[in-house]
């Protein structure tokens, strides 16, 4: 019985144990379902639940004849799950990328956010790339490709710094409040109209919210917003213009600009050399990036914009109209040149040397004569010709929406008193008058400048959309006589014998035009025969068809040396491709670009 | 022996046997639920082969319960000697699973000894202790610790089934004090067995597969590995966390469909149910197994002979370390080991296992009276 009595007891001790152990199981259930359950729930959501955003498809950018300049292209990016990586493959991993293996593990080890959220470890993957990698994928569990869209640009080179690019956020961007929507990874527009126009290109990413397994694998979708496309825009600008002037700098430095007359539209913008707008969507590299800024041709300067050179002979442009509007000369007055102009102990030459002989103000723009404007800025003043060139917006930012136009410099007595504390010269007037000396021009403030004559003094803002309403700055009063007497010597720059831009001359349309050479040093010798980086820069301004102006430009050639050889033949090439039918710009355009 | 009379049925422990067929059914039901594909039918084969296999379980049980455990005792050797040819046999040629060998393939079904052979191993220990009725002094139990218990645990620790190995020695330990130590013996242990625990643990820790190490050392902080053993062990909290007071309803769980728990359908399979389920919901699992055991212990009280009562116990001990590893487990308030859920979890031979073990229950409780013949 001693014995029943003890058993009894050590099953009532073990039921006590049990009961026991119950109640220690039933406070843990109390702890982690009652006292840490809402955020126990909490986890388990943010466990199952991922936002992925789906980039927008960027809108198109079309020219002015709604021939698309870029194509949205896939952007392919290889990418590792750190959970789901085996790290006994990661010396292979590196090796199928080329990435050093202790980069490699760095990234998906040590520096990845979370062990479900996908590390890149390539980016920009080409079509052979991509299959060759989807061909071992099941060698490499949690490596998977992801895919955005970037740019493909049709024309490549062809207006690059005009059309722009698109690029990674750069870190500053990355800070940069504005930038807040924009995921990490995406490419927004880094330059040019990309850039200029991004937040209508860019549309609206979408988002999707999808419940995902314990490897990030996609299970359920629970919400999407499907991404509204970026709008497309239509750029004022001709590809044909673009592609055949282009074509016509033969790779020499240098800067086109074309607008239209009567809305100031750009109707082509170049700046050469150019840069190839794919290499950065591609996601440039280091080496590329580095070549691109050292080049000695400086490929990334928007020289349409920022270079600022002398007019030349170009400025004779500016000289007679203010002369002729002033009353200092009209069709009458007459000069003799003889190859020069004697001033005290200097010589002004004329750049022929033999002179141009007695010549009045048409012959003189025709054949370009020295002599004569020096007189001409001598009885007019350089002051009145100065205030003229300003009207016409030369000296002062044309207003492009472009960043970082300069704004050249057009001197007068006043701005020498201010900056160089010194009187204004006689000889400074000569030279001013020929477009030499202080006075510089920007590319764009020149065909501003040929715009607003072949326009009746209309002076608009550049602008780079098919359909903006045109800005008109201001409209210069100049009499119609004047400009009648100025439109006819430059359509006989282009179309009289002797005329100095008789490259230009076209047997599609009446051009008129005229050439400018900038001196790069003192001495006037045949630029031909010189070193490239003493030769001078060659100008051409021109406007067409001289009855009805469709299209106002200027060419500049850097070291070019004579206006009329380098850089006419350039505007004749863009003038014509501008005058042609749609159907023949198409055939231009289909020739390998 | 096979015959059924009347009395049987009379003195049949219908609560027992009523609650493993709730618990099994509630198995089934987080068994299907778990192993859902999202967006998928669900896997038939892990629910419908639990339901085969519960049909099975309970014909066993008919038929354990039908002849009267006495006869265990007798064939208690035979059967011990079986299984540790089982468990010889599956260490030379077993099918490996996870790291281990515990599968016997026999045609197209596969089936682990060690699940059997923890039963046997109570029926052995019950049969031996019965048939001597004094105390067991400090050689009587190093005799029994040579002879019944050495040879499995090195047999099931070299699988490795570290779950079954600890739990043979648990029920060795717990069998042997429900059946008497001495006073001198049972101080003189608790004494040698505090002095000698770190040695015996570092003979274990060497001994142990890294895996195992893992999962002792993610016991103790979960957050030094989360993706690891650790992370287990935080999904399966966050899993019964979520569950809050009244579950997330059934079919709606997300932590075991989406993998983020491990053995979803097996060893956490607590976790899923106590997700959909909530705090009520696992009150009403913790009350069953409650009956289970203390139904189990009452049965020891009321066993006629000695046989019967250590039986009884054993097989409640068993239950009982069962249910305490595996649901300590998925609490994170135990170490990682591999054991189920008993009736709930996924996996044939421990269904049936655990259904002859409650069947030999019932038989005890049945034929509790002396004047049963």
């Amino acid at each position: 019985m001693q014995n029943e009595q003890q058993n009894t007891e050590k099953i009532a001790v073990s039921g006590f144990l049990i009961i026991l152990g119950f109640l220690i199981i039933l406070l843990r259930l109390w702890q982690l379902q009652i006292l840490q359950g809402s955020e126990m729930r909490k986890a388990s959501e943010t466990n199952r639940l991922r936002i992925i955003g789906v980039p927008a498809p960027r809108g198109i950018i079309f020219d002015r004849n709604n021939l698309p300049l870029v194509k949205n292209a896939p952007y392919f990016c290889a990418s590792v799950v750190p959970q789901e990586f085996n790290q006994n493959n990661i010396s292979d991993l590196a090796q199928l990328f080329g990435i050093p293996v202790a980069d490699l593990y760095d990234r998906i080890t040590q520096k990845a956010a979370s062990p479900f959220i996908p590390v890149r470890i390539k980016e920009g993957l080409t079509f052979s790339e991509v299959s060759y990698i989807e061909a071992r994928r099941s060698d490499f569990p949690g490596l998977l490709i992801e895919v955005e869209t970037s740019r493909d640009y049709i024309y490549g080179n062809v207006g690059s710094h005009l059309i722009g690019y698109l690029g990674k956020l750069n870190p500053r961007q990355s800070k940069d409040p504005s930038f807040r929507d924009v995921p990490s990874e995406a490419f927004i527009g880094q330059w040019g109209a990309e850039k200029l126009y991004d937040t209508t290109l860019r549309g609206t990413a979408g988002q999707r919210i999808i419940e995902v397994d314990a490897v990030g694998r996609e299970i359920r979708l629970l919400e999407e917003t499907p991404p509204v496309k970026g709008a497309d825009i239509v750029l004022s600008i001709d590809i044909a213009v673009q592609k055949e002037a282009e074509k016509a700098f033969e790779g020499r430095a240098g800067a086109f600009v074309a607008l239209r007359p009567e809305t100031g539209e750009v109707l082509g913008l170049i700046s050469s050399p150019s840069f190839d707008p794919n290499k950065f969507a591609k996601g440039i590299s280091f080496d590329d990036w580095q070549a691109l800024m050292e080049d000695k041709k400086l490929p990334m300067l928007n020289r349409a914009i920022q270079s600022q050179y002398p007019p030349g002979s170009t400025f004779k442009i500016m000289t007679a109209l203010a002369a002729l509007e002033e009353r200092a000369v009209d069709t009458n007055t007459k000069f003799d040149c003889k190859g020069g102009l004697n001033y005290g102990k200097w010589r002004f030459g004329c750049w022929q040397k033999k002179g141009h002989g007695v010549i009045s103000i048409h012959r003189a723009l025709v054949e370009s004569c020295d002599v004569f404007f020096y007189e001409t800025g001598k009885r007019v003043g350089f002051d009145k010709v100065a205030e003229y060139a300003e009207k016409f917006g030369l000296g002062s930012e044309t207003g492009v929406s472009l960043g970082n136009e300069k704004k050249g410099l057009i001197p007068s007595s006043l701005w020498k008193l201010q900056t160089k504390k010194t009187q204004w010269f006689l000889g400074e007037t000569f030279i001013n008058s020929i477009g030499q000396g202080y006075v510089s021009t920007t590319p764009i403030q020149l065909a501003v400048m040929m715009s607003a004559i072949a326009n009746s003094g209309r002076v608009y803002r550049p602008t780079l959309l098919r359909n903006e309403p045109p800005t008109l700055v201001r409209t210069v009063n100049v009499r119609p006589e004047t400009l009648e007497i100025v439109r006819e010597a430059l359509q006989g720059v282009v179309n009289e014998p002797g005329g100095t831009g008789g490259a230009a001359r076209s047997i599609m349309t009446t051009v008129a035009g005229k050439t400018g050479t900038a001196q790069v040093v003192g001495i006037k010798k045949d630029s031909k025969y010189l070193a490239e980086r003493f030769r001078d820069h060659a100008w051409f301004v021109s406007f067409a068809p001289v009855e009805h102006p469709e299209i106002a430009l200027s060419v500049f050639v850097e070291h070019g040396g004579h206006g009329g050889s380098a850089a006419a033949p350039i505007a004749k090439k863009a003038i014509e491709a501008y005058l042609l039918p749609l159907d023949k710009k198409k055939e231009l355009l289909s020739v390998q670009h | 022996m096979f015959n059924i009379d009347r009395r049987l049925i009379r003195n049949f422990d219908w609560i027992t046997f009523a609650v493993i067929i709730a618990l099994s059914f509630m198995g089934i039901l987080t068994i299907f639920s778990a192993t859902r594909q999202p967006g998928e039918d669900p896997q038939a084969m892990f629910y419908m082969k639990q339901v085969v296999w519960l049909l099975i379980s309970i014909c066993a049980l008919i038929i354990v319960v039908s002849f009267d455990y006495i006869w265990l005792a007798r064939t208690a050797l035979a059967f011990y000697i079986t299984g540790i040819l089982l468990l010889v046999f599956v260490l030379i040629s077993g099918r490996t699973g996870m790291g281990a060998q515990r599968w016997i393939s026999i045609g197209f079904f596969s089936f682990q000894p060690s699940e059997f052979f923890r039963l046997i191993f109570v029926i052995m220990l019950a049969g031996y202790y019965s048939s001597r009725r004094e105390s067991l002094d400090t050689f009587a139990l190093i005799r029994v610790f040579l002879i019944i218990v050495l040879l499995p645990f090195v047999l099931l620790f070299k699988q490795p089934d570290l779950g079954t190995a600890v739990v043979v020695l648990l029920l060795f330990a717990a069998i042997s004090l429900a059946h008497g130590l001495h006073k001198k013996l049972l101080i003189t242990l608790l004494f040698i067995g505090m002095v000698s625990l770190p040695f015996v643990s570092n003979i274990l820790w060497t001994g142990l597969k890294d895996y195992q190490k893992n999962r002792l050392i993610a016991f103790i902080d979960p957050q030094v590995d989360p993706s690891g053993i650790g992370y287990h062990i935080n999904q399966s909290k966050i899993a019964i966390g979520s569950g809050e007071f009244s579950g997330k309803g059934f079919l709606k769980g997300t932590q075991g469909p989406f993998r983020f728990l491990p053995e979803k359908h097996t060893d956490f399979i607590f976790a899923v149910y106590a997700e959909e389920r909530g705090f009520l919901g696992s009150l009403f699992l913790l009350f069953l197994y409650l009956v289970l055991i203390l139904r189990g212990l009452d049965t020891a009280r009321k066993a006629k002979d000695e046989f019967g009562r250590l039986l009884a116990l054993g097989i409640a001990f068993m239950f009982s370390i069962y249910f305490f590893v595996n649901i300590g487990m998925t609490l994170g308030i135990m170490p990682v080991v591999g054991i189920p859920l008993p009736f709930m979890s996924y996996g044939g031979t421990a269904l049936l296992s655990n259904f002859i073990s409650a069947g030999i229950l019932i038989n005890v409780r049945t034929r509790r009276f002396s004047l049963f013949y």
